[in-house]
């Protein structure tokens, strides 16, 4: 018992080890300003090419989708990160993190964007058209709206699986919160920054699952 | 032309593919195993505690909501570092291919409890009032009736999940599981080329695509159809 507290609870290191931590995760929160929004807007975009009225366009929006699902997007980043510079390109871990983050969470909200796309019924849209709104503005004004509603629930719980992924960063010494954690450790031999850095997650995330939770079972009764 | 072929020589130099061909299959093989042991006692693990959490037993569903809760809200790479480095120091060894099983697992568990559970909480309660009724006990209510209907509605949501997780293993590359990318990530060190990298990547659409599309199928195949 004195051990697990000696090596997981330690408050002393705890306390050395906040400062490092909280710089970590002000990294953690700024990748999520920058990656959130990335993967909304191709999301947005895969959903809409998925479903273009050219056929090759359309075809190649599914293929890019199954694609990036399949790939762990680990992988993807490593092989970004140093497959990359062997073709003479050398991105930062940062324009690493965000390509390869864009490649793979664009299709995960784009799958989600066309569930909610495809719920909507077709007479909304001879609706809408025949108002005198253009394409354009069927989609955005009527159908959108509605189709973000009915999968908000779906793109709350990816956004959180967003903000558990930057942790992958840590991987190519992107030094935010994970990083920072596990830097502290193999200096002081003890787990206990991890567990802080754990800590700091589930302060910041748990609140959101909840939510899911409640928003998805108000969905299925 | 010559930007041609230097990307051949870069990423598809033949010589090479065939050098670390036989190391990328043993990654394949080792990510198979720990992926078809996580699935399995991912899902079993939270189907059990579905069913446990149906006796509504207040203190256990606690317990039972916190870990599910925590381990959802939790990054599994944190969860992976914390036991691979953390257990050790309690005088628990274990190798790591059985770190990133348990992790794993127990992340799969946590989703797949919560989606059994909204699945049993779907059924009409006047169901439950039927079943009861007509002799049935608790059990065998919970056994016949409710379970086979609330598992059918489970089974899209569960794939999609377990898909997402079983990509996961990928992280036990951090940790040294001689998985595919850990073994691409080695090869591509020693041989100062990006051509294992890409072996790897190949592997794993390889081994994916399959999986994504079966998804997909199974997606539309048991949606929300209430008899």
């Amino acid at each position: 018992m004195e051990a697990l507290r000696q090596q997981f609870f330690n408050l002393a290191i705890m306390e050395r080890a906040l400062p490092l931590l909280l710089m970590g995760l002000r990294q953690t929160a700024l990748l999520c300003l920058l990656l959130i929004p990335l993967g909304l807007f191709g999301g947005l975009l895969s959903a809409l090419l998925s479903r273009s009225r050219v056929r090759p366009m359309r075809w190649l929006a599914m293929v890019a989708i199954d694609f990036f699902r399949a790939v762990p997007p680990l992988v993807l980043l490593i092989f970004i990160y140093s497959g990359l510079p062997f073709a003479g390109l050398r991105p930062s871990p940062l324009t690493a993190v965000a390509v390869a983050f864009f490649l793979n969470t664009s299709s995960y909200y784009g799958e989600i964007y066309r569930a909610g796309i495809e719920s909507i019924p077709g007479g909304q849209w001879d609706a809408a058209r025949s108002t005198g709104l253009s394409a354009g503005q069927a989609m955005i004004y009527v159908v959108l709206p509605q189709a973000v509603r009915n999968v908000l629930p779906d793109l709350i719980s990816n956004t959180v699986e967003v903000v558990k992924l930057t942790s992958i960063a840590s991987v190519v010494a992107l030094p935010e919160l994970l990083y920072s954690a596990d830097m502290a450790r193999s200096v002081t031999f003890n787990s206990s920054p991890l567990v802080l850095a754990a800590a700091i997650y589930l302060l910041m995330l748990w609140p959101v699952v909840r939510l899911v939770s409640r928003l998805e079972r108000r969905i299925a009764t | 032309m010559e930007f041609h072929s230097a990307f051949l020589e870069a990423f598809f130099k033949w010589e090479l593919i065939q050098r670390y061909f036989p190391a990328i299959m043993k990654g394949v093989g080792v990510t198979i195993e720990i992926a078809a042991a996580v699935v399995f006692t991912g899902i079993c693990a939270g189907l059990a505690l579905a069913v446990i959490r149906a006796f509504r037993a207040r203190s256990i569903n606690v317990v039972i909501v916190l870990f599910a809760d925590a381990f959802r809200a939790l990054p599994p790479l944190v969860l992976v570092l914390l036991v691979y480095f953390g257990l050790p120091n309690l005088g628990i060894n274990l190798p790591s291919f059985a770190v990133l099983w348990i992790v794993l697992s127990l992340v799969l568990a946590a989703f797949c409890e919560e989606i059994f559970w909204a699945g049993i909480l779907s059924i009409a309660k006047g169901q439950w009032e039927a079943a009861r009724s007509t002799g049935l006990t608790f059990v065998a209510t919970l056994a016949y009736v409710v379970l086979p209907q609330a598992v059918r509605l489970a089974v899209p949501p569960i794939t999609n999940r377990t898909i997402a997780i079983t990509k996961n293993t990928a992280l036990g590359t951090v940790i040294g599981v001689g998985e595919i990318l850990n073994q691409a990530t080695t090869a591509q060190s020693f041989s100062g080329n990006a051509t294992p990298l890409m072996m790897g990547a190949i592997a794993y659409v390889i081994l994916f695509i399959p999986v994504v599309v079966l998804g997909r199928f199974i997606e539309t195949r048991f949606r929300w159809r209430r008899a």
